[in-house]
């Protein structure tokens, strides 16, 4: 509290209004409205986070007491091919769906950034994906993935093409999950990209216009650089999402086949809830935060490169 | 490059004055309307194909090629489905989480979000950043010590852990509403002030009701959040009329897999009540959806 009444002075000086009260007194009267917040932060957030880290450093089955066995269980993923596999397949998720999940929706987005009524009908669609569970929508891609009766090989069919398995062949399995999953998140990061666009001042465009830059132009040096960072953004929670994937795999693969879709949430799902190692899954959770944090990171420290602050 | 557009813009000019401009005016158009309408019919067609497959007979799902309409439309499909499995319990379940979820969530996190967007309190920056930082752990970090904890309180295969932690706050209804609370104006506080409101009365008589196109896009997106949400329930829950309709769902395919069109007839079942909602609070969750790029 001593840290609180000396902060107070400070808070005084910067200027504000009540600010007669000493910090105490200024806790007390924030405290209630803060009170259901700082219980959640301790008991699902922080007090979690803290104990995950340690079950870590432990063999527990829920069943007998934990076993504290220090580096065991990062020493033992270490050992493990199929660890190694799963940490792959996540990586190669990532990659096969930045790209498109990330790109896309911005063209769709300048496409769709006009003044016409029918704007809100065709966002409207591509945002129906989006508010569907990914379970049901699953259902559907399963069937339409069937290699013999499934709508996708009877469209490649028609144009000459023998289909895939898909999600039944190793090499194509996670390529079904990535396509869906594009078709899934296109409607919401469009949307994102949308709001950008508008803020776009039109002035912009005229100056540039005047300056003679052609349509392309135009797009290439005002609207790419103006909208680096909302590209920043979705490019950040695209990795962070894409390293967590899991409703399409519970649903299309259960991780096969053959472990090719075995992701590193998939992974931890079945570690712990399906084998009941609580202690390895943690380990593989603190992992993925690792993995997660060291690329949010490496992509704060990139974006002075490209992102325009203007 | 600079020199294509030159010539671009010149021809453009020059088009406009050999009276070519009016093609281009409809050119254009047709193009990008064309370009979305395409688009838009690849984006709905797994949902069109959901519900014409929940509408066929069984033996008529596997013929190749495939026929777009069902030979006969068989509604009974939805009569086997619901008599298969409990969907009116899914969706009863479904429901009742979610509301319960949007009222603890919204609750919590505008209380937390008055506190930081008016009241004065030393370290409240520090906090406010903190406990945005948190958005930033995945959630498998925390879920394993979370069942853990919910066990030892006997609280399996009930919906309490789904719901309490909801009353517990939200990192991001907090900034969503922190924000909309800052842009009120504080005269209209002041006022409450001089006359002796306490600070509650402030936030639930001023606040509250000013606040309400904040409470909806956050409440439709917590809705969304919570009606499509697997994992917790697939944890959670195990007995058949506790679960809720995207568990309920991968089950029923687990135990129907083969039966295409029964499977589609419960997988639109579990749709309809969303894209209802979507439609009819549809700007909501556009502003949702902005919201959460603006955290950024």
């Amino acid at each position: 509290m001593a840290a609180a009444d000396i902060a107070a002075p400070a808070a005084r000086a910067s200027g504000g209004w009540r600010l007669r009260r000493p910090g105490l007194a200024q806790w007390l009267e924030a405290l209630p409205f803060l009170l259901p917040t700082i219980i959640g932060f301790f008991v699902f957030v922080a007090g979690p986070v803290i104990a995950a880290l340690l079950l870590g450093f432990t063999k527990w089955d829920l069943l007998t007491p934990p076993k504290w066995i220090g580096l065991g269980n990062y020493t033992q993923m270490a050992h493990m091919p199929l660890f190694w596999k799963t940490l792959g397949n996540t990586f190669y998720y990532t990659l096969l769906y930045i790209v498109p999940g990330v790109a896309l929706p911005f063209i769709v987005a300048v496409f769709m950034n006009q003044k016409t009524k029918l704007i809100s009908i065709y966002r409207s669609v591509f945002f129906l994906p989006v508010v569907t569970s990914t379970v049901a929508v699953s259902l559907v891609w399963a069937w339409l993935y069937n290699p013999e009766f499934g709508l996708l090989n009877f469209f490649l069919s028609k144009i000459g093409i023998k289909g895939p398995l898909w999600l039944a062949d190793p090499k194509t399995a996670m390529l079904s999950i990535v396509i869906m999953s594009v078709w899934k998140g296109l409607g919401y990061t469009m949307v994102i990209y949308l709001a950008g666009l508008q803020g776009v001042p039109q002035e912009l465009y005229e100056a540039a216009s005047i300056d003679g830059a052609g349509r392309w132009r135009r797009h290439l040096s005002v609207t790419l650089p103006l909208m680096t960072p909302t590209i920043f953004f979705v490019a950040v929670t695209t990795i962070m999402g894409s390293l967590q994937v899991f409703e399409q795999t519970y649903i299309l693969t259960q991780g096969g086949p053959a472990y090719s879709t075995t992701t590193l949430s998939w992974y931890i799902y079945v570690q712990a809830f399906q084998w009941l190692h609580m202690g390895f899954g943690c380990a593989l959770a603190y992992v993925l935060f690792f993995i997660i944090m060291i690329l949010t990171l490496i992509q704060f420290r990139l974006q002075r490169l490209w992102v325009f602050y203007g | 490059m600079v020199a294509r557009a030159a010539t671009g813009q010149y021809s453009r000019i020059r088009q406009r004055r050999s009276g070519l401009a009016l093609a281009r005016d409809i050119l254009k158009p047709v193009f990008v309307h064309g370009f979305l309408i395409f688009s838009c019919l690849v984006m709905a067609l797994p949902f069109i194909w959901m519900v014409l497959s929940s509408l066929k007979a069984q033996p008529e799902i596997f013929v190749f090629p495939p026929r777009l309409l069902p030979r006969a439309w068989l509604w009974q499909n939805y009569v086997d489905t619901v008599k298969a499995m409990p969907f009116g319990w899914f969706t009863y379940n479904s429901l009742k989480i979610a509301f319960l979820t949007v009222v603890g969530q919204s609750l919590s996190a505008s209380l937390a979000a008055y506190a930081f967007a008016r009241l004065r309190f030393p370290g409240r920056e520090f906090c406010f950043m903190l406990w945005l930082g948190c958005m930033m752990i995945p959630g498998q970090v925390t879920l394993i010590p979370q069942f853990i904890l919910f066990r030892s309180f006997g609280w399996l295969d009930t919906h309490l852990p789904l719901v309490v932690p909801a009353f517990f706050g939200n990192a991001f209804g907090t900034f969503l509403m922190r924000q909309f609370f800052m842009t009120i104006p504080m005269e209209l506080e002041d006022a409450a002030v001089v006359d002796g409101c306490t600070r509650f009365r402030i936030y639930w008589n001023i606040m509250m009701p000013l606040a309400k196109p904040a409470i909806a896009t956050f409440a439709v997106f917590t809705f969304m959040g919570s009606w499509n949400n697997l994992l917790g329930p697939v944890i959670y829950l195990s007995s058949y009329n506790k679960m809720t309709l995207p568990v309920g769902l991968a089950f029923f395919q687990g135990q129907y897999g083969t039966q295409w069109p029964l499977v589609m007839a419960g997988a639109t079942i579990s749709v309809i009540p969303i894209i209802a909602l979507y439609i009819g609070a549809q700007q909501y969750f556009v502003q949702g959806v902005v919201m959460s790029g603006i955290k950024g």
